[in-house]
């Protein structure tokens, strides 16, 4: 018994402690800004957070609060306070969720902390574009709207132009919101610390490429924060920096996310934040460990696009081209990439209600997926935050029959 | 009368008309979806704009490839291109809206063979001059692969000659239904919708002669005609190809006086300015018009809008008329509430799928809200 809980000790992830404290003097940070005279700007997952930090401004993001809500199980209660305000039920939770905090301060932080600005970059989806149109009215504070053109086939010159000659308008609303100028200086060093932390994650996201896998999609969602909020900060770089180090400890010690690794398997979509628990044990118990995932990789999928000479000069391309602004085909075509270099053994989906430009498109990957590799593929139904779209029963049972594809295929191919 | 006739007959079987048109008039026909598919440059190129609405037959086919919680018109669309129901398109142009349309390009793009495909990727913006400048770009862009598509050449006249047809229609249907709003029983709701709706499907010309018949007819009658007084009520939210709705209203003491649908006024509202550079103009148009919630326009234009056209109707209340599974509409629903409220105009919500619900529920919600305004 002891022995066994001693591996579990050493399986457990040491950086996670840190995180914690960064995140926590994060938010307190951003709850104090009125004292401290910072301002405070919120802005998508897929914004362009680098001028921000650049002009001192403390990046607030509605998503991953959205996250914190679904995680803290308060999901539920908030989107029914938004259906009470008129919103339909079938609208994005994260969306729901913030739109109901907003009037009372609710949630697992009390609110988030008052906006002096809003930056949308619909480069995710058209639910941002709605959703900070309703907080721009309900804070009555400045919208920035970052619009990046859908490539379905290709990114075009005409939206490369357009949105470069957006980037510089975005410095001028930053400019006047401010009442400061713009240092071209700064960004330069703030855009050689985003190329490198979203190196690192990348870097880090890599290990798993090793088997035992030394950390899963479950733990990539927890330490996906930083990279997405604090992007372009040193602290960033070096929190990654250490997690890579574990990792790659790990990794030399034969350590894997998973206690006996038999399965790998590849994430699809959101997370489940209020059963990520529930989920990884379910796996983890079958020895199936989700060895990586179409979403934490997205922050850094944009990489090979930036220049960090010309960051200002690369940032069109880098939003633009983001793994949610690309036509089915293309996503399929990098869900394979993906399921070859961390060699999968099959796919799990989340079909997930909230998300219709990341969900419509899912079968006729799967299908892709199906013809080019010829693994088995899993549909889960449910919702990132929102429970009542999530059936228990339903969904353990078809986990069930998956692993069993699974191990009659490891079976036959032995 | 008998235009209005032969618009329901087209509306009837809307993909045999196209099939005979094609065949008859040896002219090629071009899907469009939505209210912001410049068909201008459809009609220069000498093809025919065709607006796919999908005859809500029940999705089979498009279960694989389509979540439950799709909009039923993206569903009935892909379910009729999948079972070969459209057949006869020679191609098929999306304009970027939702994030539902998006997807269905996609889709459509891997699933559907047999025409060409073209995706109008506009600005989701239109408030800046940048904005527009891309949008310029982007109708440049899609006269070039139209060209190449259809092995036709848009000149700026052929422009200019398609520019005067639309206008003709979006001209005649802006009178009927100022007309129909301002001498209440003159025209049935459900008739007008059937007007421009159908000017969506029939060959423009046809359609442009019509409506000025029956715009002319109109004009030639004479004002309210003695009844019960109507409560004037406007129709707000998205697609409407539910013509019963009209017949509900009517029928539980209402009258649509005006309606702020992207099968109705927003589809037709703005002229098209007739001089000038056509393409730049027929970019002026798209980005000026009355605006739909998949796009940006500032935080306050649809409330004031709504507000704006109430009053100037004299409308009683509005009923908001929603797709379920329609993510903008729904969005843009309790601040549009709420702006009425505070003029001090009520409003209530039915939120429908293709097909309206066959008892008679809705009929009594109706009753009940035109009673009480
Ligand atoms: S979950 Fe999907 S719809 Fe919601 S904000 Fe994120 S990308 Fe947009
Ligand atoms: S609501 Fe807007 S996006 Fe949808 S069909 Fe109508 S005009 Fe197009
Ligand atoms: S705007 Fe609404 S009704 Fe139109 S395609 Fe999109 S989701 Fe469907």
């Amino acid at each position: 018994m002891a022995e066994k809980d001693e591996a579990k000790e050493k399986r457990k992830i040491k950086a996670v402690a840190r995180m914690k404290e960064i995140m926590t003097a994060y938010y307190i940070e951003a709850k104090t800004a009125e004292q401290t005279g910072k301002k405070v700007a919120w802005i998508t997952s897929g914004g362009p957070v680098e001028p921000l930090i650049a002009m001192d401004v403390i990046p607030v993001y509605p998503e991953n609060h959205g996250a914190m809500v679904g995680a803290s199980k308060m999901g539920v209660d908030l989107c029914q306070k938004a259906e009470a305000m008129g919103y339909s039920s079938d609208l994005c939770s994260y969306a729901r969720a913030d739109i109901a905090c907003a009037p009372i301060s609710g949630g697992p932080i009390g609110g988030l902390p008052r906006p002096d600005m809003l930056v949308c970059c619909n480069n995710i989806c058209g639910t941002v574009l709605k959703w900070y149109e309703v907080q721009a009215r309900f804070f009555n504070v400045p919208l920035f709207i970052l619009d990046t053109p859908f490539c379905h086939t290709e990114f075009t010159p005409e939206s490369r132009r357009y949105v470069q000659e957006q980037v510089n308008e975005y410095i001028a609303f930053l400019e006047k919101v401010c009442g400061k100028k713009f240092d071209y200086d700064r960004i330069k060093e703030v855009g050689r610390l985003s190329a490198e932390g979203q190196r690192l994650w990348q870097a880090v996201l890599d290990t798993a490429m090793n088997r035992p896998a030394p950390l899963s999609a479950f733990d990539a969602f927890f330490h996906l924060a930083l990279i997405v909020t604090l992007r372009g900060t040193q602290q960033t770089v070096d929190y990654y920096k250490m997690l890579l180090a574990e990792m790659q400890e790990r990794v030399a010690q034969g350590i894997g996310a998973v206690a006996d690794e038999k399965y790998r398997l590849l994430w699809d979509n959101l997370p489940v934040w209020y059963r990520t628990k529930w989920l990884s044990e379910k796996f983890a118990s079958q020895g199936a460990c989700l060895v990586a995932d179409t979403y934490t990789s997205a922050w850094c999928g944009a990489l090979r696009y930036v220049d960090v000479n010309d960051f200002l000069g690369t940032m069109a391309e880098c939003h633009t081209r983001i793994y949610l602004n690309i036509g089915v085909d293309e996503m399929a075509r990098q869900v394979i990439e993906m399921a070859k270099k961390y060699d999968v053994d099959g796919i799990v989906m989340h079909s997930n209600r909230s998300c219709k430009p990341y969900s419509f498109g899912q079968y006729d990957i799967q299908r892709i997926v199906r013809e080019k590799l010829g693994i088995p593929t899993l549909m889960i139904e449910a919702d990132m935050v929102d429970e009542r779209s999530f059936s228990e029963s339903q969904i353990e049972t078809r986990i069930d029959a998956f692993i069993e594809v699974l191990k009659g295929r490891q079976g036959s191919s032995a | 009368m008998r235009q209005i006739d032969e618009c329901y007959q087209v509306l009837a079987d809307p993909y045999g008309y196209a099939e005979r048109l094609k065949k008859e008039s040896r002219r090629k026909i071009v899907g469009t979806f939505c209210s912001y598919a410049p068909e201008e440059f459809i009609i220069a190129a000498g093809a025919h704009p065709f607006r796919i609405f999908g005859t809500g037959e029940k999705a089979r086919l498009a279960e694989s490839h389509l979540q439950s919680y799709c909009c039923s018109l993206v569903r009935g669309a892909l379910e009729d291109a999948l079972a070969g129901r459209l057949a006869f398109l020679d191609g098929v142009v999306f304009p970027h809206t939702c994030d539902t349309i998006q997807r269905l390009s996609d889709i459509w793009r891997l699933n559907v063979g047999g025409c060409f495909h073209l995706d109008v990727v506009l600005p989701v913006r239109l408030d800046t001059d940048n904005a527009r400048q891309y949008l310029t770009d982007v109708l440049k862009r899609f006269r070039r692969e139209l060209e190449a598509k259809l092995g036709a050449v848009i000149g700026d006249d052929d422009l200019r000659r398609a520019i005067g047809l639309t206008n003709r229609i979006r001209g005649a249907l802006t009178r009927i239904a100022a007309l129909a709003g301002d001498r209440p029983g003159i025209l049935k709701g459900a008739d007008l919708s059937a007007l421009a709706r159908s000017a969506m499907i029939m060959e423009r010309s046809r359609a442009a002669m019509l409506l000025e018949e029956v715009l002319a007819q109109l004009e030639a009658q004479p004002g309210a005609q003695p009844g019960p007084a109507r409560k004037r009520v406007i129709l707000a939210g998205g697609v409407c190809n539910q013509p019963e709705v009209y017949a509900l209203i009517e029928e539980g003491g209402g009258a649509v006086a005006a309606d702020d649908l992207c099968t109705g006024s927003r589809s037709y509202e703005g002229l098209i300015d007739e001089t000038g550079d056509p393409l730049a103009a027929i970019g002026r148009r798209y980005a000026e018009r009355v605006v739909c919630p998949a796009k940006h326009r500032g935080l306050a234009e649809r409330a004031e809008n709504l507000v704006r056209m109430a009053r100037a109707k004299q409308a009683q209340g509005v009923i908001f008329l929603l797709l379920k599974f329609c993510d903008p509409h729904a969005f843009d629903y309790p601040h549009l509430r709420e702006a009425l409220e505070k003029a001090g105009i009520p409003s209530m919500v039915v939120e429908v799928e293709d097909r309206l619900p066959a008892d008679g529920q809705l009929r009594t919600r109706f009753e009940a809200f035109i009673e009480m305004i």
